[in-house]
């Protein structure tokens, strides 16, 4: 989040000192689109809020540990699509379950979907691109996840 | 209007639910009331830095620059553009799709952003770090091999389908 904040303060600063105008119409830019959105953004943020009461991380640990067959990579992508957990989070879970005898392709296929496929943030996503093109991007990363699962299970050694 | 609606109503049944779970103790409410305050403060610690960077993109960078390298007479090095525009972005999928609609607004075609957006989602430059250091440089790197060149085909299947149908996305 700090080289956030930096780039933002040193930007600021540099479109400040060129012309004072253009950055006051930027910020005022900025925050006419960020209250357009922010219902978008409520509907997330207690989406999440539920969603992670009822899938905690034990359940996903507990889910992704038991047989490490197609099922599994199943599971892992719905799992992914479902929640949102951030990354520095989401690779530590990962590592421990990598220890717990969990597949690489399994953990592929859990960390893909997590990144790429967002139900939660389906009203974010509807708000600006429109139902049609978020449903075919949401589908497409969801195959996306699961082939670069196989394959990551071949180049492993874990399937055939 | 009537949908509106029916948000407003769940909205507030919600605010009224994780209330009186915390005067009346119900554990499972009030585990949801907190993971609203927490993930409220990520977004306060996220979106207003975003929307000023997204503010100043809008101001200084020309329509005609983004149309040149970016839309639809751009070369295939947009697609490099745009995996490369994506790696510094903080917040991943939440930060991208704002900072992508911008990119349309100025004229990028559909195939360039979804790609921007989906390689927000898979190779941002710091999760990329963090996911090696855990599980392995190895893991990453084939999963990055496998996921770029399948992003970019289906980025490139889904825009042009959509351009060629006239799909518009304007809303927000």
């Amino acid at each position: 989040m700090y080289f956030l904040y930096s780039i933002t303060a040193l930007a600021l600063l540099i479109s400040f000192n060129i012309n004072k105008n253009k950055t006051i119409k930027a910020i005022k830019m900025a925050y006419k689109k960020l209250a357009k959105i922010s219902p978008a953004f409520l509907g997330l943020i207690i989406l999440i809020s539920i969603v992670l009461y009822l899938v905690p991380e034990e359940l996903i640990s507990e889910s992704l540990g038991n047989n490490n067959n197609f099922f599994s990579i199943l599971l892992a992508s719905f799992i992914g699509s479902i929640t949102l957990l951030p990354g520095p989070i989401a690779y530590p879970l990962g590592a421990v379950l990598l220890k717990e005898g969990v597949t690489y392709m399994v953990l592929s296929a859990f960390t893909t979907t997590l990144m790429m496929v967002g139900i939660l943030t389906f009203p974010i996503e509807k708000a600006y691109f429109g139902t049609k093109v978020t449903i075919a991007r949401n589908a497409l990363s969801f195959l996306i996840a699961i082939i670069a699962a196989i394959i990551i299970g071949l180049f492993f050694g874990e399937i055939l | 209007m009537k949908n509106k609606l029916i948000k407003t109503g769940a909205v507030l049944l919600y605010i009224i639910f994780v209330t009186l779970s915390f005067i009346f103790g119900y554990n499972p409410g009030k585990q949801i009331g907190r993971n609203f305050a927490s993930f409220t403060m990520e977004m306060i610690k996220l979106l207003p830095f975003v929307f000023i960077l997204i503010g100043l993109f809008d101001v200084w960078v020309k329509k005609e620059f983004i149309e040149k390298h970016l839309g639809k007479n751009s070369n295939p090095l947009s697609y490099l553009w745009a995996i490369l525009l994506a790696g510094p972005i903080a917040g991943g999928l939440i930060a991208a799709f704002p900072v992508a609609y911008s990119l349309f607004q100025k004229g990028a075609k559909m195939s360039v952003i979804f790609t921007f957006i989906s390689a927000a989602a898979v190779c941002r430059i710091p999760m990329t770090l963090f996911e090696a250091s855990f599980l392995g440089i190895k893991f990453t790197l084939v999963r990055l091999l496998v996921s770029l060149p399948l992003v970019i085909i289906s980025s490139i299947l889904v825009g042009n389908f959509l351009e060629k149908k006239d799909y518009k996305i304007m809303k927000g």
